[in-house]
């Protein structure tokens, strides 16, 4: 048995996988800004591509928490409820009152642990808490502020609307997070045994490390990720609202399965996270560029989603 | 290599009286055993006899319900996995413990917890990598390959390799419970010799095993637990198989002559499934006939059963197309359903039978049930017992029950004595000869070569292809061995 | 499978029933005991779309882990408008127009499960990529505009048969049919055993391919047929009419006894945990909560009750 020719052959049957998993939302990405950019090539410039992009940048980070839940193998209902709650303190306090904004942010990320830490401890179904958890995100939101209002803090929307050298600021964002996300997940000691924790929770246990730890520590990671998602769109959208984001939730899913994640538990890929949620909300702007009437829309959305995801097939067929 | 006579060194860890309930089950009543530096101790015993819960206690992921626990000369209350690591005590499990979405070095660093900060991957990948090749020199694995692209049995290498590793604090102890049911011959050799050169540099070691010949060839002591208890601690320098097998409380059964077509069966053909090219045989067997895949674990036996249940099947006596049954070793996986009781499992492949107007028959389904669970003699209280409750031999009794009560003429064997006690196996040895005389065809795969002495015929497959064919008289260990490596290997 | 659920005195199914029942008493004491009747026959009346909805749904769920259909909102919208399109407010074409609904709904089923087999999606991603698919089939159709029924849809929705509705006992014949399915049919044993573990059934001889795709169709028939009631009992087929369906039908199945992680499915719990939603809002309205305590209180509920079900042994 030649065990180093098979060992060989199946670290690059890994990396090319690993390079499918990113590089099929990235085609598909390039592809729709390539459609774009000949359709009106004033938006190839720097304002335009801001504005693309704008409204993708609460996305990522919705998109970031629901790929640490799924990393455990659970899913999150609750997301995009947790994002509206966030934007209606965000808008709410964050200006008059900071350390009051920050303290219910803080609560709010310390439940968001505490719900992961319930669900482990008592084995239950992560879909059926979160769902209840959406309930109680979207109950609190509504009682701070029962119709849209309240205004985010100048800084904030001054921040949203920056513009930094060389690239325009969603893309900074979008860099920024792709790299941490990296850094922590993928290339770290720590990373590894999260990721371990979402495969095979006994082999880490096992080894020694505490699960309700790193689980409780992994929610709380979402909730920070959902928390900076609900601050940015606050920041785009200048006031709150508890139903503002009700879409973030499933979209989140779909962009952690575009970027290469799967819901076995362990296996995602931050990097392709961002870029499955730069695809996704790049696919509505195409549509309204190629004059897709609004029925189809939704329609087109649902087509692009499969495409991609075929992609992913036939790439899995080619590779051994 | 033989034993040293007398087992050198301290002791490095020892209960006392420890016991474990579940409720109203005694996994554990009241048990002293005690592993000194540089003693490799033999552990064994029918499934449910304790081992695995005593082993548990040990490494500190199950809490005992009473006893006393000492590590050194310093007795402990609570003990948990990450004490157990910290005073150098290793488990490899029966299912294994690697994470399958890690690569090798990411495995080695969640048991590691020295390996962080920066260079980290390195550093792990340069400590399995050297480990890997102290204990099956020649293997050689990238260490950046991810676990659930390796086979099993180069897994369960690499897992042997992780315990073995040594960063911050010295290695003390490793335990391993059946570490060799997925490794070939070689591999076997070479980690039984690992064990010694580990004992010699004061490395104690607790070696669960079914297979006594390893407990003979390299333990300095055999400890034998039956419900849950000790009930006999020999060294083993002297001890002979017979004797052991007789500590287990089971009399190694005289083996019968084989029935079937020798006694004159005279069976119609059930089976011609061609092979995939000139290398690979045909596979024919007939009514009445015990048709056996030999060879080393994981050189297509599996996969040639399972094409067999795909493929298009033969006409039987009144036209129709002949039944096929699958019994798989995989209990947890592939067999049991874990939510069901022993009824539900049981009746699963016979329901057509017992449907009246488009509903199932709850009383034709009951008795069929009992009348099964009688004949294959399964310990349960109640058929409505969830299966989960059984232990693994009388799991492994109602599956079978499941394939024969059915009206399959053809029944596939996926090794399905993996881990079963030696007392059931003979039970349904008996059973399966029985069930041959009365015209029904079973196909065989099974790695305990002493099992293919129940077979009329057998096909011997090396890498992916059935490739010799040996009948009758011809079935010897030796020959099997022989066309399993081929003629190269001698 | 039955008699050791037996052995725990209250199964965790009927907790949605009992809690439907002080709920229901507590209302009535607020309201005065004129009410109770009413009370209980409005809530009849709404759990019964959502237990037809969540009938298909739980077998979907029941089929294994990661089964699930996001679709069944839009599926319900959209064979509610080819159900009236088809109707024209006409009731002789009542019948055709029930039979092209369950069609639509029995595809878009096939659809969903075309789409996870050959593209090996997750059930989550691939319904509600269809969901996307579906809407815009019904916006086509409908656009904003209300379909409305013909009269005897209408009337049959609010038929009462000696003072009881019908579509409640209609939908209780539902419940009964895919109770004994479950429990006495092979097509209900195999979906059971698919859902406890796929590789076991398939080498017992399961054909798992054909038995999840039977229950994606009869999820989207169930839905469909929820659909063409819905239209009828709220005066016509509107494009957002399924919304509120996508969460309640995955909540009441899991209430009301059924193992996310599949093969064990309660076609009974439904009805206690659609009544207990029911009868909450009921009750809260009549106690004058604002709409955030409701959500607020809703939220806590789901979590306690799924808290304190007895968990079995880990397999």
């Amino acid at each position: 048995m030649d065990s180093a020719a098979r060992s060989a052959g199946a670290v690059r049957a890994g990396r090319r996988r690993d390079a499918a998993a990113v590089g099929l939302p990235l085609g598909a990405l390039a592809l729709m800004l390539a459609a774009i950019f000949t359709i009106r090539p004033a938006a190839f410039s720097y304002f335009g591509i801001t504005l693309l992009f704008k409204l993708a940048v609460p996305l990522i980070f919705a998109s970031l928490a629901q790929m640490l839940v799924i990393m455990l193998g659970d899913i999150d209902l609750s997301n995009g409820a947790f994002v509206g709650l966030i934007s209606c303190v965000t808008a709410l306090y964050l200006r008059d009152a900071p350390a009051r904004a920050l303290l219910i942010d803080a609560a709010a990320i310390a439940a968001y642990a505490g719900f992961g830490l319930l669900i482990h401890l008592r084995a239950l179904p992560s879909i059926i808490v979160t769902l209840g958890m959406s309930f109680l995100w979207l109950g609190t939101a509504i009682l701070l502020l029962p119709a849209p209002g309240g205004v985010a803090p100048d800084w904030l929307v001054g921040f949203m609307a920056w513009r930094p050298p060389l690239l325009p600021l969603p893309i900074w964002l979008a860099l920024a997070a792709a790299g941490a996300g990296h850094f922590v997940l993928t290339r770290s000691s720590y990373g590894a045994v999260l990721r371990g924790a979402g495969a095979h929770p006994r082999a880490i246990a096992r080894a020694g490390w505490s699960l309700p730890a790193l689980r409780a520590a992994t929610y709380a990671g979402a909730g920070l990720m959902a928390t900076l998602a609900g601050v940015t769109l606050t920041g785009l959208t200048t006031s709150g609202d508890p139903n503002i984001a009700p879409g973030y939730t499933l979209l989140g899913v779909g962009a952690v399965i575009l970027g290469g994640g799967a819901f076995t538990g362990g296996v995602v890929s931050p990097v392709g996270t961002v870029v499955g949620a730069l695809t996704l909300s790049l696919a509505g702007a195409l549509l309204s560029f190629l004059a897709v009437p609004p029925t189809w829309q939704p329609g087109a959305q649902g087509a692009i989603l499969f495409l991609v995801l075929a992609g992913r097939v036939l790439i899995a067929e080619v590779t051994p | 290599m033989p034993p040293p006579e007398e087992a050198p060194g301290a002791e490095f860890l020892a209960v006392r009286a420890a016991r474990k309930t579940y409720g109203a089950v005694h996994a554990l009543r009241g048990v002293d055993f005690a592993v000194r530096r540089g003693e490799i101790v033999g552990l064994v015993g029918h499934n449910g006899a304790g081992k695995s819960t005593l082993m548990n206690i040990l490494a500190g992921t199950v809490q005992r319900s009473g006893g006393g626990f000492r590590i050194g000369a310093v007795e402990v209350g609570a003990w948990s996995p990450h004490q157990a690591q910290a005073h150098g005590l290793r488990c490899v499990f029966q299912e294994l413990s690697l994470c399958a979405n890690l690569s090798l070095a990411e495995n080695t660093r969640i048991l590691h917890r020295s390996l962080r900060g920066p260079g980290w991957r390195a550093r792990a990948g340069a400590l399995i990598g050297r480990v890997i090749e102290e204990i099956f020199p020649g293997l050689r694995l990238d260490p950046a390959t991810r676990v659930a692209d390796l086979p099993i049995g180069l897994r369960q290498m690499v897992e042997i390799a992780r315990a073995f590793a040594v960063t911050d604090a010295p290695l003390g102890c490793v335990i391993l419970d059946e570490p060799t049911s997925a490794l070939g011959h070689e591999a076997t050799g070479q980690l039984l010799s690992h064990l010694r050169r580990a004992a010699a540099r004061g490395i104690g070691c607790i070696l669960i095993t079914h297979r006594l010949d390893e407990i003979l060839a390299v333990c300095d002591r055999a400890v034998v637990m039956v419900d849950g208890a000790i009930v006999a601690e020999r060294a083993v320098s002297g001890l002979t198989r017979g004797e052991l097998v007789g500590l287990m409380g089971s009399i190694e059964a005289a083996r019968e002559p084989a029935a079937g077509a020798a006694a004159g069966f005279p069976g119609a053909a059930m089976i011609d499934h061609p092979g995939r090219d000139g290398g690979d045989l045909a596979v024919r067997a007939s009514a009445g006939e015990i048709v056996g895949f030999a060879g080393l674990d994981g050189h297509g036996q599996r996969e040639r059963l399972r094409a067999l249940l795909a493929a298009p099947r033969a006409a039987g006596p009144g036209g129709k197309a002949l039944r096929m049954a699958y019994v798989a070793g995989d209990r947890a996986a592939e067999g049991a359903f874990s939510l069901w009781s022993i009824a539900d499992n049981l009746t699963l492949c016979s329901l057509r039978a017992l449907t009246r107007c488009g509903l199932i028959a709850p009383a034709a389904e009951r008795d069929l049930a009992r009348v099964w669970v009688g004949r294959l003699r399964v310990k349960a209280p109640s058929i409505d017992t969830p299966i989960l409750d059984l232990s693994g031999g009388n799991q492994q009794k109602v599956l079978f029950a499941r394939a024969l009560a059915s009206d399959a003429a053809i029944i596939l064997l996926d090794d399905p004595m993996r881990g079963v006690d030696v007392g059931t196996k003979q039970e349904v040895y008996r059973m399966i000869r029985d069930e041959a005389r009365q015209g029904r065809c079973f196909l065989w795969y099974t790695t305990e070569i002493e099992e293919l002495g129940n077979c009329d015929r057998l096909y011997v497959f090396r890498e992916g292809r059935a490739v010799s064919e040996l009948a009758g008289a011809a079935i010897t260990p030796a020959r099997v061995l022989e066309a399993s490596f081929g003629g190269r290997h001698g | 499978m039955s008699l050791g659920r037996l052995r725990l005195a209250v199964p965790p199914w009927s907790y949605g029933f009992l809690a439907a029942l002080a709920l229901w008493a507590a209302t009535t004491l607020h309201s005065g005991a004129g009410s109770a009747g009413g009370v209980l026959a409005s809530a009849l009346a709404f759990a019964a779309f959502t237990v037809l909805v969540g009938t298909g749904q739980m077998l979907v769920i029941a089929s294994g882990p990661g089964n699930i259909d996001l679709s069944v909102p839009t599926v319900l919208t959209l064979a509610s408008y080819v159900a009236m399109s088809v109707m024209a407010g006409r009731n002789a074409l009542l019948v055709p127009g029930v039979l092209a609904a369950l069609l639509v709904g029995a595809a878009a089923g096939a659809l969903n499960y075309a789409a996870i087999a050959a593209l090996r999606l997750p059930p989550i991603i691939a319904t509600l990529a269809w969901s996307f698919v579906f809407e815009s089939f019904a916006f086509d159709i409908g656009g904003q505009t209300r379909l409305k029924p013909p009269a005897l849809l209408s009337d049959f929705a609010a038929a009462r048969w000696g003072g009881v509705q019908i579509v409640p006992l209609a939908v209780m014949l539902v419940t009964l049919l895919a109770a004994v399915m479950l429990r006495r049919t092979i097509y209900g044993r195999h979906l059971l055993a698919t859902g406890q573990s796929e590789r076991a059934a398939r080498l017992a001889g399961i054909a798992v391919g054909r038995v999840r795709l039977a229950a994606y169709m009869l999820c989207g028939a169930t839905g469909a047929l929820a659909g063409v009631l819905l239209a009828g009992f709220t005066g016509g087929a509107s494009l957002n009419m399924g919304r509120s369906y996508l969460l309640s039908s995955i909540a009441v199945v899991v209430l009301g006894g059924t193992s996310v992680s599949g093969g064990q499915a309660n076609a009974v719990g439904i009805w206690g945990a659609a009544l207990f939603f029911n009868l909450m809002t009921t009750m809260l309205n009549s106690f004058g909560f604002q709409a955030g305590a409701r959500f607020l209180l809703t939220g806590a509920l789901i979590i306690l009750i799924v808290a304190i079900v007895p968990r079995r042994r880990a397999a």
